[in-house]
């Protein structure tokens, strides 16, 4: 069997918050299995490889909209969807993968049109701090999101995608939803890396790559249940301190 | 009516101000050292800043003055070109080190900002050469109202990610500020950034210092198109590395500072790391600029040991600490090199306060493989992250939330524990083994609060 492929998307366009940690959890995760892996960082001077798994992750306004004409001349992103991949993209990676996405400068890019979302620029201030969100939708039975956002975009999820999930602290797309799904493509804002956040989330999306329908063999995750514990119960002080505050 | 601020002499209201600006300063920080409440660099300057808005501009009136900025090694390189100038250090001290030297004044404590040089500055005899450490957001400011005679760039890179300074914005900041300024900009030719923010200055010597961290600076500053590491660097446009003035060589027995000139000047320190003799060779060629010939800069530098704090070994809780500080990707690669030949254990602590970021996704941009196999211990408030991180990282680590339980438990002392966290080595955090060999020599690398606070203590 030829190994799993996980791909990590252009990291020195999109790598500006630890995004590719999300590349290193999907491996280990699914080489402490005995799955045989291979993880790649693919730059942005060469053709994007054929994979299993892709990760786009969060990056400056120039550098997104750059990967976003690159992704798009170079079609192989589109074409691995189309045959299974599965996507997870955070952030500017979220907005590039959405149908349009605005620039600092008020200009409207289209993005690649993987998820039904469109983002715009907020008028207010950037969204920064910790965003948890309670999963919504049949077939997302993972626990509660937790990561650190930081973006000023607004994100409208359309008819052909749902929301990730419902906002309990932060600010996610602006509406009271966080991020989008839809097939085998997941769009969020949680920075942290969210997959070594949310260990359920990084098996959900093993299961999908892998194609199998029964749970994956735990791993012992003690460690990050503490981290979530820690920073959920941060994330609700925080809450209780911005509703004082207005 | 004044007149306009920085033409002519003040009007008498004006400098009535400043004398009660300077009074202020100097009372203020006094009484923090005296109450120790603090070292007494930024309470007395923000209040002087209060009374007189003008006050640094006149503190610096007159005075030669060397600016040093960049994302990593400010406190460093300020302190050595410092010591290369013939200065003392401390906070606002001006000493003179010898017969022929020259008086200086700095913010050795890293207190970067204009409140922390205003407290630098009010006690400084009026002819005393001024070496300024400054935060990167506040160089524009500061070029425009010390009119430096020279300004050093070291380097720019990703810091503090919940903030939105992208570097590049910070790179064109820096460019227009230094657009026709006369001062010598001092500036690393190996960083894209650097070269594009001190490109519109007039006069630039160029040093080949080093760029270990490459992420921030693949996207071409002139066009946004792609720089391409090899052989210098360059990008399709046109815009490539500047010819080096001086470049840090490693040569059979050291590094050496190669000047186009032909001198080879070795570099020998006693603070460790290869981007401190970067660091080093920077200074030296700043100093040459101001008058100091950079093989007795070089010489004068031998007698640093440590770096605000940073560097020393302190003895904490039974163990000989060797304390570090790292504040963002860049300068985590650096320390871990530093630590590398070593086998002792090494404890590293991670907060997320402001000061620090709060987001500490960056940890991710840290190559910690470099740890595995060695006995690690992972502490601060932000343990936890640092621990997802280091098992994904497959280094094994004990986690102890308090810093100098964290410390001791390094060394090998048994019966530490620390009650808050109890999860043990393995990468898949199974059991405990145990006590394990005493060894007192630990390497500390901690981010900033994390660091501050084992210091402070």
């Amino acid at each position: 069997m030829a190994p799993l492929r996980v791909i990590v998307v252009y990291p020195e366009l999109l790598g500006t918050y630890g995004d590719g940690g999300n590349g290193v959890v999907l491996a280990k995760r699914a080489s402490w299995r005995g799955i045989d892996t291979t993880l790649i960082e693919a730059t942005a001077d060469q053709r994007l490889p054929e994979g299993d798994l892709y990760c786009l992750g969060g990056g400056e306004d120039a550098p997104q909209t750059e990967a976003a004409e690159i992704l798009a001349s170079d079609g192989m992103l589109g074409r691995s969807v189309a045959n299974g991949a599965v996507v997870l993209a955070v952030c500017a990676g979220y907005q590039i993968i959405g149908r349009t996405f605005t620039d600092a400068h008020g200009v409207a890019h289209p993005g690649l049109g993987l998820l039904d979302v469109e983002t715009k620029r907020g008028a207010g201030r950037r969204a920064v701090g910790e965003l948890v969100a309670e999963p919504i939708g049949a077939g997302l039975d993972i626990p509660t999101l937790s990561g650190f956002e930081n973006h000023a975009g607004l994100s409208v999820v359309g008819h052909g995608a749902q929301p990730l999930g419902r906002v309990r602290v932060g600010v996610g797309n602006g509406d009271g939803t966080e991020g989008a799904w839809s097939g085998r493509v997941v769009g969020t804002y949680c920075h942290g890396p969210v997959l070594a956040r949310n260990p359920a989330l990084a098996d959900l999306l093993l299961g999908w790559a892998l194609g199998v329908d029964t749970p994956l063999a735990p791993l012992g995750d003690h460690r990050e249940e503490l981290l979530r514990a820690e920073r959920l119960r941060a994330a609700s002080r925080f809450r209780s301190w911005r509703f004082r505050s207005h | 009516m004044s007149s306009p601020e920085g033409l002519g002499a003040p009007s008498p209201a004006a400098s009535w101000r400043l004398g009660l600006a300077v009074r202020a300063v100097r009372v203020i920080n006094r009484g923090v050292r005296l109450l120790r409440l603090g070292s007494g660099t930024v309470a007395g300057g923000r209040v002087g800043l209060a009374i007189a808005p003008g006050l640094l501009r006149s503190l610096l009136a007159g005075r030669t003055t060397a600016l040093v900025s960049g994302t990593n090694g400010k406190t460093t390189t300020t302190r050595l070109l410092a010591v290369a100038l013939g200065a003392g250090s401390g906070a606002g001290s001006t000493e003179v080190a010898g017969p022929g030297a020259t008086a200086v004044v700095t913010n050795a404590t890293g207190s970067n900002m204009p409140a922390g040089h205003v407290a630098a500055l009010a006690d400084a005899a009026p002819g005393a050469m001024a070496v300024l450490e400054v935060d990167e957001g506040y160089l524009p400011e500061l070029v425009a109202t010390a009119r430096p005679a020279v300004v050093v760039l070291l380097n720019l890179s990703r810091d503090q990610l919940d903030r939105t300074n992208e570097v590049r914005m910070t790179a064109n900041r820096w460019r227009a500020a230094l657009a026709g300024s006369p001062a010598t900009v001092v500036a690393n030719a190996d960083d894209p950034l650097v070269v594009w923010a001190a490109g519109g200055a007039q006069r630039c010597v160029w040093v080949a210092a080093g760029l270990r961290w490459r992420f921030d600076a693949v996207g071409c500053p002139a066009c946004e198109g792609r720089i391409r590491f090899c052989d210098g660097w360059g990008c399709d446009c046109g815009y490539r590395r500047p010819e080096p003035a001086v470049a840090v060589e490693d040569s059979g027995g050291g590094v050496v500072a190669a000047f186009a000139d032909g001198r080879r000047l070795p570099v020998e320190l006693r603070i460790p790391g290869r981007f401190n003799q970067a660091n080093a060779v920077l200074a030296a060629v700043a100093a040459e600029a101001l008058g100091v010939r950079a093989a007795v800069g070089l010489r004068a530098m031998q007698s640093v040991d440590a770096i605000a704090g940073r560097f020393a070994v302190h003895s904490i809780a039974g163990a000989q600490a060797r304390l570090l500080l790292a504040k963002n990707p860049a300068g985590w690669a650096e320390l871990l090199d530093i630590v590398g030949p070593s086998r002792q254990p090494v404890v590293v602590g991670i907060n997320a306060r402001v000061a620090d970021g709060r987001d500490p996704s960056w940890l991710w941009d840290v190559p910690f493989e470099a740890l595995r196999g060695r006995r690690v211990v992972a502490t601060g408030e932000r343990c936890l992250d640092l621990s997802v991180r280091l098992r994904y990282a497959e280094v094994d680590h004990d986690i102890v939330r308090d810093p100098r339980h964290a410390i001791a438990r390094a060394a090998g002392f048994t019966g530490v524990a620390d009650p808050s966290v109890a999860l043990n080595r393995g990468a898949d955090g199974a059991t405990d083994v145990g006590a394990v060999e005493v060894n007192a020599k630990v390497e500390f690398i901690g981010n900033y609060t994390a660091f501050h606070d084992l210091l402070g203590r």
